[in-house]
């Protein structure tokens, strides 16, 4: 409370990243009335009209998502065959793509179990939003082991469905447990996101105007009426998913790593992969948050509440999921050399100086080096800053799962079976048309969703404490008036 | 004191009686979480049973003023984690390992299914499945549960017929003391309610 009214004093707050000794930074900024958080979430979806930078989003990436759609159709129409793949690189952009997608999943679970677990408070601000683009990333990530499979009307063989051929899944098979790793973390971060959104759609179902919006925020928001015998459960059930998701998250990665390390293949075949693949994963999902999170916040006026600060934090978790993952890389150098192992040293000379380098080079660039950048608090804290060095680490990113893939893929024991991977146009117009997809939900979810976890934020502000200093001075600031009628006389 | 606002009908005879409708009961409404608490404490204090707070979030320390029992639900979820482990070995062990015909739903027949000559059960190879089946039985089973518990979905509630209870999602914080409670009689809770010093109380319809 102190130091939001002292900050009042000296007009509006936007800086809270100074630390002051004894003193919590605030969470929410110029602010101090319940109301004020939902007013100010609520806008957005409310608005007779989005922003015009909206639209103009929105339909570009409804152009990308037909793009995608198009190369998909062409796809399935045509075989596997239209894409650059080759013998013996039969992985490329599809798989690239998956891990890619999946990777930038994981920050949201992250945000919202792993941070929970911990009690970091400032999680609130983005975990709503960070969710969405999980469970957003996730479908991309799942349409390309679905259509990678060439003849997608056999993509059911996946799954261990009763069938006349009686033709079951091998469970021995890494790319099986991919399919439950996956599928399970869908499910389980979509019932986590929704879950959490119920009591902000209550909210938002209370608030509307229009027979519309009454309709379909009071089906979704499922007659949620804020009762404390309800929030206990409620809070005990969201516990219950935090536990439950942060060995999930962890697990997803990882297995998506045993698609490479159980093989032979050198490059692949690492012990390392599983946390290196977590390591990555959480450190594209963060740098994905920042890239959505910046423009989002000017957009819809929510600097208030995705303060500084958060970016700074995010910032920081970048950096530090950075340096891991650059020890990674320089780890796995270390033991192609200390294992002695002739085709796992020249595999990974040849990721950096065979005819992958630039591939190699950007990837090391963009993910260990320019992110060293967020040791200075100058800019970390620079939002044109960390705008561009979070699409760096988007595209670095990326280079590393092509990398990984494709290098490896692409020099095998035999020199005689080596070959180049070109892209086709249907390879790259899928991998572009993703992002179409991913923003098309994106946006939709903006418009029409609590973008911030208003329930939650409001737990954490002061006001909220029931013994605390700030406890019956909800509204104190400028509505004085409000409680003059009580005299304080509580 | 706070200012006592009620419904006219109430106001003057307390004869809510005589209305055709029943009550469902009375809403007091409070503005700090922190006089929500106070209140609360007095509530369970005076022996109510059948009575709620509403809050727009969760009150730190409001289960406790409110005398609410700690729910059973982790029990249960662990119940559900067991079944999704055991799911799991059983289908892989069936579909992989085993080999005998069984119903389910039409028939199936699982059999040892040879790759690389690896053990027909090799469990160590099950378990990520065991792990993912776990987590997802217990995730759907703690939000299913939750719900049920919670007596949700139930779109209509007489509390919605009261547009002063609209803020309880938004910065406002309430009792409500239910018709159905032993010691509720119109008159007297609303006399109690009235010294727990709400902004208002309200009469609620059934």
């Amino acid at each position: 409370m102190s130091t939001l009214s002292q900050d009042h004093s000296l007009g509006r707050m936007s800086d809270n990243t100074i630390d002051r000794p004894g003193e919590r930074a605030p969470l929410v900024l110029n602010m101090d009335k319940f109301s004020e958080v939902t007013a100010t979430v609520c806008r957005v979806n409310e608005a007779d009209k989005a922003p015009f930078a909206w639209y103009v989003a929105f339909a570009a990436a409804l152009g990308l998502l037909s793009v995608l759609g198009a190369c998909i159709g062409y796809l399935i129409l045509t075989g596997v065959g239209v894409w650059g793949l080759n013998n013996p690189v039969m992985w490329a952009y599809d798989i690239t793509n998956f891990v890619f997608w999946v990777g930038i999943g994981h920050a949201g679970t992250l945000i919202s179990a792993i941070l929970f677990l911990f009690r970091q408070k400032w999680r609130t601000g983005i975990n709503r939003f960070a969710e969405a683009m999980t469970i957003f990333a996730v479908i991309c990530a799942g349409t390309f082991p679905g259509i990678h499979v060439g003849r997608v009307w056999f993509a059911y063989w996946l799954f261990p469905i009763p069938n006349q051929m009686e033709m079951w899944p091998q469970f021995r098979s890494p790319l099986l447990w991919d399919v439950f790793a996956v599928s399970t973390y869908f499910t389980v971060s979509l019932l986590f996101w929704y879950t959490g959104m119920v009591p902000d759609l209550a909210t938002l179902r209370d608030r509307a105007k229009g027979k519309i919006q009454q309709l379909g925020y009071g089906l979704f928001s499922l007659g949620w009426r804020g009762s404390n015998r309800h929030w206990h459960r409620y809070e005990r059930a969201y516990l219950i998913l935090a536990a439950l998701s942060t060995p999930l998250v962890l697990s997803v990665h990882s297995v998506v790593s045993f698609d490479f390390a159980t093989s032979q293949l050198p490059g692949w075949h690492t012990t390392i992969f599983p946390p290196y693949f977590v390591a990555g994963a959480i450190f594209s999902g963060f740098a994905m948050v920042v890239t959505l999170a910046v423009p989002a916040r000017e957009l819809f006026g929510l600097k208030d509440l995705i303060t500084l600060r958060h970016l700074d934090n995010m910032n920081k978790v970048i950096l530090v999921t950075g340096c891991m993952v650059g020890y990674a890389y320089s780890m796995e150098f270390f033991i192609a050399w200390y294992s002695g192992a002739m085709y796992e040293k020249f595999a990974f000379i040849n990721r950096a100086f065979g005819q992958y380098w630039w591939a190699y080079w950007i990837m090391v660039s963009c993910n260990v080096i320019t992110p060293q950048l967020f040791w200075f608090k100058k800019i970390r804290t620079s939002i044109p800053l960390m705008f561009v060095l979070s699409i760096f680490v988007n595209v670095g990113m990326w280079f590393e799962r092509f990398v990984i893939i494709v290098t490896s893929l692409a020099n095998d024991f035999l020199p005689s079976s080596w070959d180049m991977f070109t892209p086709t146009w249907v390879d790259i117009g899928t991998m572009v048309g993703a992002f179409g997809l991913f923003f098309t939900l994106f946006l939709l979810f903006c418009r029409y969703l609590p973008m911030i976890a208003m329930a939650e934020v409001k737990a954490v502000m002061p006001q909220a404490d029931p013994h605390g200093a700030g406890a019956g001075k909800q509204g104190h600031h400028g509505h004085g008036h409000a409680h003059a009628h009580d005299g304080h006389g509580h | 004191m706070a200012t006592i606002v009620t419904t006219p009908t109430e106001t003057g005879a307390g004869q809510p009686a005589a209305k055709p409708t029943r009550i469902y009961g009375l809403l007091a409404e409070f503005e700090t979480p922190g006089d929500l608490m106070a209140a609360a404490e007095k509530c369970r204090d005076a022996g109510y049973r059948w009575w709620d707070c509403h809050t727009p979030f969760p009150v730190h320390g409001l289960d406790g003023a409110m005398g609410i029992k700690r729910t059973i639900l982790p029990w249960l979820v662990f119940g559900a984690g067991a079944t999704g482990t055991l799911v799991a070995f059983l289908l892989q062990a069936y579909t992989n390992s085993w080999n005998f015909p069984m119903w389910a739903g039409v028939w199936v027949h699982g059999y040892p299914f040879l790759i690389s000559g690896k053990p027909a059960m090799s469990l160590p190879a099950f378990i990520p499945v065991m792990f993912e089946l776990t987590i997802l039985f217990s995730a759907l089973a703690t939000v299913k549960l939750m719900f049920l518990f919670n007596g949700l979905p139930l779109l209509y509630h007489p509390l919605f017929t009261s547009n002063r209870f609209r803020r309880a999602s938004n910065d406002r914080f309430f009792i409500v003391i239910e018709a159905r409670d032993p010691k509720f009689l119109p008159k007297r809770t609303e006399e109690f309610l009235k010294t727990l010093s709400p902004v208002s109380i309200e009469t609620v319809q059934d």
